[in-house]
């Protein structure tokens, strides 16, 4: 039989590959709950519209194009590491966080203005003026934006993590897996987007 | 062929932070089992001042009514997250799946050993939090809002105080479980999908395996719900948030929703590796191939899908549309159909075989009575008429335990007697395995079976103690309760023989064979215990898992990785 001597292995699918569409669909899951359970106080909660009113659409479609950019961005970095090209590879990712950092720059505009206005987590202000579902609008809002932020700031990391070790050509194969990421985050806020900023 | 390498390693590297599946499947273990005794213990306390409320319990001291919450509410989350999980999918999957697909290891070892770690942390967070002001968390192992927010306890704490209070605390250790247990559960999956041996295609895969795989499916797609509902439940207590606070806007049942969506599914994440396991036993000690191995993992398939569409059917009590009720009644008793299918495999594959009750066997077979009870008592509670009227009493009580404790601990002690050849190296002795077996068979049953007499009387749970409540403290049912509290004493009395044989089996036992049980599963064919790479010369399959009962061999069945003759 042609075989090495030691475990021949199936790998139908590259392993990591597999273990990371498997990660993807439990974040899925994850996001799910939160935008189901969003939804359906939404539909409860009519009033929420006049919070929404609130959030800066045009900031939140700038996101909406910073990362669809570092996504399509992504793509060639992959693209790039298929055919073994690492400064392109580099230069792709490189501009890949640079777009993570765009977004989380964007966001933190738009969280600062938001507290200007008065509007946190738990928005006494609101509270105070007997507003209480109207404060806890507030509350998904932070919670399904700001969990959506901490994987962009994860996938800044992970992008970093993979680019030290392609700018050596070491490990290519793991471009791939960390624009598969990218994408979730990605299709996550597509989600998210209209459901907090166009839905108004 | 060539021998795998040997690498000398530190004791550090070998023992504590290993990334060894087998290492790592005993650790799980072992500390299941510490987590079981924490369990355990606190089980006795409450279940001592419910039988003789107000006395002193001895090893102990008196019960307040706070400690009473908190000990109720940690042995529920103990038993189900810190003892089923690790003992029946991370021990069992660690250490089963790598050996019976032929592979030399882990897809990943490090995450495996990594998930380990995470999960002692989180085992220590939750022990930490019993030592907290203000006690650990106490609102019910459900975890549900308002009892688990501060805010109910009407104290308005800063953040440092609020994060380090029992109720945050143990939504930190279920959380970082979780993060561990998926962990586990990617490892399995890729694991079993890429790393199986040459011709071990899908259907020769022994059904445990299948088993596992497909509870870790289960665990995956449920547990993201209860992992946003905890973060909100922290934030509630953290920054105060009111997401399921009525008077801000927001709603408790909104957590029981979130929790149960996990919740159901979670018992069948339990159930279905113990299954597994029971396949193998069954089908090994009747000398019979297993009756309708595609049935069995097509039925499972069925169950896990199903699984997650009748969580509600826990909160028929909570205020529910009564259209809603219906459609989880009716999800409810359908899903009963795949698992009866499966229990009538087994049976059927008892039917005509050459039964050898050793003692995994008398286990196996115990799990399967035992069990019946408490799935059928279970068709009952799914029908939202008789749930309404039962669901604060004793019956919820006595039919949980008689499914869960059947799954983990008669599954799990089935399991335990008979992979523990192959891990140590050493044989047990059997006849403190029956005598194990008999006295927790029958304490278990003195311990819940007169619960159910107790909860069709009408007897609420959650209450700590019946003095107040002289309605409830009549005959027969206060004997009643005297009747479980003792069994729950000889119960945990009876662990101690288990320990005993456990230890002395380690130390002075004799050494086993490589394949004491004529199994036919490619874990027996390496050595007991299996050395580092798990297989001297890597398996090639030619055979399924169950060739048992094969009249032209000298031994009645062909070992996965043996070419038979004729074909």
């Amino acid at each position: 039989m042609n075989q090495s001597p030691h475990f021949v292995k199936i790998r139908a699918v590259p392993q990591g590959r597999l273990a990371l569409w498997m990660l993807i669909a439990g974040e899925f899951v994850i996001f799910g709950g939160l935008i189901i359970g969003y939804i359906l106080f939404r539909l409860r909660n009519p009033e929420w519209a006049e919070q929404a009113k609130h959030t800066n659409t045009l900031l939140g479609a700038l996101n909406m194009l910073v990362l669809l950019t570092g996504s399509y961005v992504g793509v060639r970095a992959h693209m790039a590491a298929i055919n073994n090209q690492v400064n392109k590879v580099v230069m792709w990712m490189s501009v890949s966080i640079g777009c993570g950092f765009l977004f989380l720059i964007n966001k933190s505009i738009e969280y600062s203005r938001e507290i200007s206005h008065g509007f946190t987590f738990t928005s006494p202000k609101l509270q105070e003026a007997g507003n209480n579902i109207g404060s806890l609008f507030w509350s998904f809002y932070y919670i399904m934006t700001g969990l959506h932020a901490a994987h962009v700031l994860v996938g800044i990391i992970i992008f970093s993590a993979i680019l030290i070790q392609a700018r050596k050509g070491q490990n290519l194969h793991r471009v791939e897996l960390g624009v598969m990421y990218w994408h979730m985050v990605d299709i996550i806020w597509i989600f998210l987007f209209p459901l907090l900023y166009i839905a108004k | 062929m060539e021998q795998l390498t040997h690498h000398k390693k530190s004791f550090f590297s070998q023992y504590i932070f290993s990334t060894d599946h087998k290492v790592i499947g005993i650790q799980y273990f072992v500390t299941g089992m510490v987590m079981a005794a924490v369990g355990g213990f606190l089980a006795y306390v409450f279940r001592y001042n419910l039988a003789f409320p107000g006395a002193k319990i001895p090893f102990f001291g008196e019960l307040s009514a706070q400690q009473y919450n908190e000990f109720i509410t940690c042995h529920g989350m103990i038993m189900v997250l810190w003892v089923a999980m690790p003992i029946l999918i991370s021990a069992l999957g660690n250490l089963i799946i790598p050996l019976q697909i032929g592979a030399d290891d882990m897809a990943f070892p490090t995450l495996n050993m990594l998930s380990y770690w995470f999960f002692v942390v989180s085992c220590i967070v939750l022990l930490a939090s019993f030592f907290v002001p203000g006690g650990a968390s106490s609102g019910g192992w459900t975890l549900y809002p308002p009892l688990s927010a501060n805010a109910y306890r009407n104290t308005n704490p800063d953040f440092w105080s609020a994060l380090f209070s029992g109720n945050s605390m143990m939504i930190l250790a279920v959380a970082l479980e979780i993060v561990s247990m998926l962990m586990g559960g990617i490892n399995f999956l890729v694991t079993s999908i890429n790393m199986r041996a040459p011709g071990m295609t899908p259907f020769r895969v022994p059904i445990l395996v299948w088993f596992l795989n497909i509870a870790s499916l289960d665990f995956m797609f449920s547990v993201g719900p209860l992992i946003a509902g905890a973060v909100m439940l922290l934030l509630d207590n953290v920054i105060g948030t009111g997401f399921y606070d009525p008077a801000r806007g927001g709603d408790p049942i909104l957590f029981q929703h979130l929790f149960w969506f996990f919740g159901h599914p979670e018992v069948y994440v339990i159930l279905l590796p113990s299954l597994g396991a029971m396949a193998e036993i069954i089908s090994v000690f009747s000398r019979k191939p297993i009756f309708a191995y595609k049935t069995i993992v097509y039925m499972a398939l069925i169950s896990s899908v199903l699984a997650v569409m009748v969580w509600a059917h826990h909160q028929f009590v909570s205020g529910i549309d009564p259209r809603m009720a219906t459609f989880f009644s009716v999800g409810t008793i359908i899903i009963s159909i795949p698992f009866a299918g499966i229990f009538l495999s087994y049976m059927a594959t008892l039917w005509g075989g050459s039964i050898r009750f050793s003692v995994p066997m008398i286990w196996a077979l115990g799990f399967i009575g035992l069990f019946l009870i408490g799935g059928l008592t279970g068709l009952f509670l799914g029908s939202n008429s008789f749930d309404i009227y039962v669901h604060g009493t004793y019956f919820v009580i006595a039919h949980f335990h008689y499914t869960l404790f059947p799954i983990v601990f008669f599954g799990g002690f089935a399991a335990f007697y008979y992979w523990f050849p192959k891990f140590s190296g050493k044989t047990l002795n059997d006849t403190l395995g029956k005598i194990h077996f008999w006295l927790t068979f029958f304490s278990f049953n003195a311990t819940f079976f007169v619960l159910f007499f107790n909860g069709l009387a009408g007897q609420h749970r959650r209450i700590n103690d019946y003095a107040m409540f002289p309605s409830l403290m009549q005959e027969p049912y206060i004997t009643f309760e005297k009747i479980s509290t003792i069994g729950t004493i000889v119960l945990i009395l009876s662990q101690f023989i288990f320990l005993y044989n456990f230890i002395n089996s380690l130390i002075r036992g004799k050494k086993a064979e490589n394949n004491p049980w004529n199994a036919a599963t490619l874990e027996w064919q390496t050595q007991s215990p299996p050395p580092h790479g798990n297989f001297s010369v890597p398996p090639v399959v030619y055979n399924g898992p169950y060739d048992y009962s094969m009249p032209d061999r000298a031994e009645d069945f062909i070992p996965q990785n043996v070419q038979s003759e004729k074909k």
